[in-house]
């Protein structure tokens, strides 16, 4: 009995510390410090409406955006998880038949494999620069754009966040359709 | 394996190694203070009441450990029960199934953090933090304690005191620790804020609710104390919970470096440095040895997309995040598992074969470099079977630090190292000709077979991830694997304290030229042996039948 009396105490205090001291003094850091992304990296319009987070996909489909990277749950950032298929699954196969068909790739001008392979998270918000490459021609053409301007686009806006730890080079793509609809 | 990969794997394991040193010497200081007398001991001791000052034997260490595991896990399996009715909870979660509430307390009690639930999707802050996260403090505290009691008890002294352990553990080592890496990774950006989802119109018009919340706090000692659950179902591959490289770097880090502190504090507390380093050279093997195997298997492209024309030029990257790097994923499963954490930067259900059979090694030996405390005490049972066994080959009685080891010390031994085993080979028996385990299964083949074994490995090994895909959510699964995890929680924390118990009521011998030194090639080779034909061999029949058979059927 005095076991569990004593487990009760202890029970108190470290609630009162590592739950509310600890978590007031992470998020009082946070706000103060960071505040944006401590509340999710929102990105809102001149209205002052939320349009998104930029660490978040969203699931372009119209010809004249960049698309991200297939999702799972398509999109969904309120449950958000991977396929989970094994990279020697029959589903896959379906899948990356379905994808290299919408973007008319072929095998002189193959589909850079980020494009196809679903992410851990199905909110992956970058594409390779290689896939926002691969996706000019199809941009320029439904907004009427020169190619060139849309290739520079792409190349300022990558990255390559890991520097010689990482090997080529990354492109958020909410980021970049905001650009592009700005130019 | 290009440059590229090697240096990274470097920086990571190396960098972490070198910080371990000087941590596991501030544990030892602050976990065994001098004369039993830190500064904070006097309010440790009053925190707790009368029960505070006494010395325990190791019956009443170990009976204090099952009562306060028994408080927590009621606390937990109560605040699940009213969330709906408590606090800071925007997003209005309501009730939970009784055998996924089961299986959650028994989760993050046992240090385990299994998820049968995705976070964002059903549990509230309050019961994300003042639950789960509170459990991810006072657990790793436990395992804490544990190595500190047996390394007093080897040392020749009574094994401490329980209550006051689990503070000095929880305030003096977790609690510093993790508002330093929070710090981090607040700079990071990780989020941290106590406002519900927000709905955002995204650029088509399109509605998309954007889950967030006190994200930073969690993930920090979710990673620090081997835990492993992640505040969003997807764990730490979702953008939010893991924004960039860097924090991905800073996260990785924190999965190992109490793990590899406690093998300096237990030789810190032993008095045995150099035998320190015999184990530490041992784990730090297995570890790269994973990590070969993990990262090299992976740089194979994704076999079913081998026919059609696209461009595979990092290998697989199903499952992967692009801002992470291509070594990230892989090196990350290798950490999370040899260490007892199970929190996730890729999906290990869609790595490929051998790369996803790295993870379930490093559960199936549990030790290198095993949870917060535990994975010294896991070690601790193969260090005496080894010095039993070397004992018998060279005719002498074995002595581990001049106790005797006889044949009751072996039993026990050997008995946890070989319920491991049993738990999961049994439970992946079961759920393999049953429809409990066979329809919940999302891959087919010897793929679903591993899902299932990796699901067992998990919850024997106290990890808590998973190959994914599996819908485990039911209830054989939710009741099965919660008994499961339980009992191996307990069984190798409680029978290495009788261990020593046993032990330390002989007479202690002087070592003399005559007996095995612990500090040489020749020991650390034993060590590993044993190791290996204890640990690894009992799993190669099932092995053969998941990953290996998925790799022979199609990866050539």
């Amino acid at each position: 009995m005095t076991s569990l009396l004593a487990s009760l105490r202890l029970t108190v205090a470290t609630m009162a510390i590592c739950v509310v001291g600890y978590s007031a003094a992470v998020w009082a850091f946070a706000q103060a410090v960071t505040p944006e992304t401590a509340n999710g990296s929102l990105i809102t319009n001149a209205e002052g409406q939320v349009i998104g987070s930029s660490q978040i996909a969203q699931g372009f489909s119209q010809p004249g955006y960049f698309w991200p990277r297939p999702s799972a749950v398509d999109y969904n950032a309120a449950g958000a998880a991977g396929s989970n298929k094994s990279p020697t699954s029959e589903d896959l196969k379906t899948r990356g038949a379905e994808i290299v068909e919408a973007y008319g790739a072929t095998a002189e001008n193959p589909l850079p494999a980020d494009l196809v392979a679903m992410s851990g998270a199905g909110l992956d918000p970058h594409i390779s620069e290689a896939g926002a490459l691969y996706q000019v021609a199809r941009v320029a053409e439904a907004r009427g754009l020169q190619p060139a301007i849309l290739e520079n686009l792409v190349r300022s806006h990558s990255e390559a966040p890991g520097g010689f730890l990482m090997s080529g080079k990354i492109v958020n793509v909410l980021e970049l359709n905001l650009a592009l609809d700005a130019l | 394996m290009t440059l590229q990969a090697i240096l990274f794997v470097l920086i990571i394991i190396g960098g972490t190694a070198l910080l371990s040193w000087p941590l596991g010497r501030y544990m030892a200081g602050v976990m065994d203070p001098k004369g039993g007398k830190g500064t904070m001991t006097g309010l440790f001791q009053a925190i707790v009441g009368p029960l505070g000052r006494e010395e325990q034997g190791w019956k009443a260490y170990v009976f204090a450990i099952l009562a306060f595991n028994i408080v927590i896990f009621t606390v937990v399996y109560l605040i699940q029960t009213f969330q709906g009715a408590l606090p800071f909870n925007p997003d209005g979660m309501g009730a939970v199934n009784p055998d996924l509430m089961f299986n959650t307390a028994a989760s993050f009690t046992t240090n385990t953090n299994l998820q049968h639930y995705s976070g964002e999707a059903t549990y509230s802050y309050f019961t994300q933090l003042g639950g789960l996260m509170w459990l991810q403090f006072v657990t790793p505290a436990v395992g804490l304690a544990a190595p500190t009691a047996m390394a007093r008890a080897l040392s020749g002294r009574a094994l401490g005191n329980f209550w006051v352990d689990l503070q000095r553990a929880t305030f003096l080592v977790l609690l510093p620790l993790s508002l330093v890496f929070a710090a981090l990774l607040v700079i990071g950006g990780l989020p941290m804020t106590f406002e519900g989802s927000v709905v955002a119109t995204t650029l088509e018009g399109v509605q998309q609710t954007i889950a967030r919340g006190p994200v930073a706090a969690f993930v920090t000692i979710k990673q620090l104390g081997t835990n492993g659950g992640g505040f969003f179902g997807p764990n730490s591959t979702h953008p939010l919970e893991n924004v960039s490289f860097y924090t991905n770097m800073i996260q990785m880090v924190a999965i190992i470096i109490v793990p590899m502190a406690c093998v300096w504090m237990f030789a810190r507390i032993v008095g045995r440095i150099k035998h320190g380093f015999v184990i530490f050279a041992v784990m730090l093997c297995f570890v790269l040895i994973k990590t070969a195997g993990s990262v090299g298997f992976e740089t194979a492209p994704t076999q079913a997309f081998n026919d059609l024309p696209i461009a595979q030029d990092v290998g697989n990257l199903e499952g992967k995040e692009l801002r992470f790097g291509a070594t990230g994923g892989p090196l990350w499963a290798v950490l999370t598992t040899a260490t007892s954490n199970g929190s996730v930067g890729a999906m290990h259900d869609s790595l490929n074969p051998l790369a996803g059979m790295m993870p379930m090694v490093g559960m199936w030996l549990n030790e290198s470099f095993g949870g917060v405390g535990v994975g010294m005490i896991n070690m601790f049972l193969y260090i005496v079977v080894a010095v039993f066994v070397a004992g018998m080959m060279i005719g002498r009685t074995p002595e581990y630090l001049g106790w005797r080891i006889e044949a009751r010390e072996v039993k026990l031994a050997l008995f946890a190292l070989l319920a491991h085993g049993a738990f999961i080979l049994l439970g992946t028996a079961i759920f393999a000709a049953t429809p409990w385990g066979a329809e919940t299964l999302n891959n087919s083949g010897p793929h679903g077979f591993s899902e299932i074994l990796y699901e067992f490995t998990s919850a024997a090994a106290n990890n808590g991830s998973g190959f994914e895909g599996l819908g485990d959510n039911t209830v054989p699964w939710n009741i099965t694997t919660g008994l499961v995890m339980i009992f191996s929680r307990f069984i190798p924390i409680i029978l290495p304290l009788a261990i020593v118990g046993f032990m330390s009521q002989k007479r202690r011998a002087t070592e003399s030229s005559g007996t095995l030194s612990v500090e040489g090639g020749v020991f650390a080779t034993m060590l590993a042996v044993t190791v290996i034909v204890v640990g690894a061999l009992t799993f190669f029949p099932a092995a053969t039948l998941g990953p290996i058979a998925e790799h022979v059927m199609y990866m050539n």
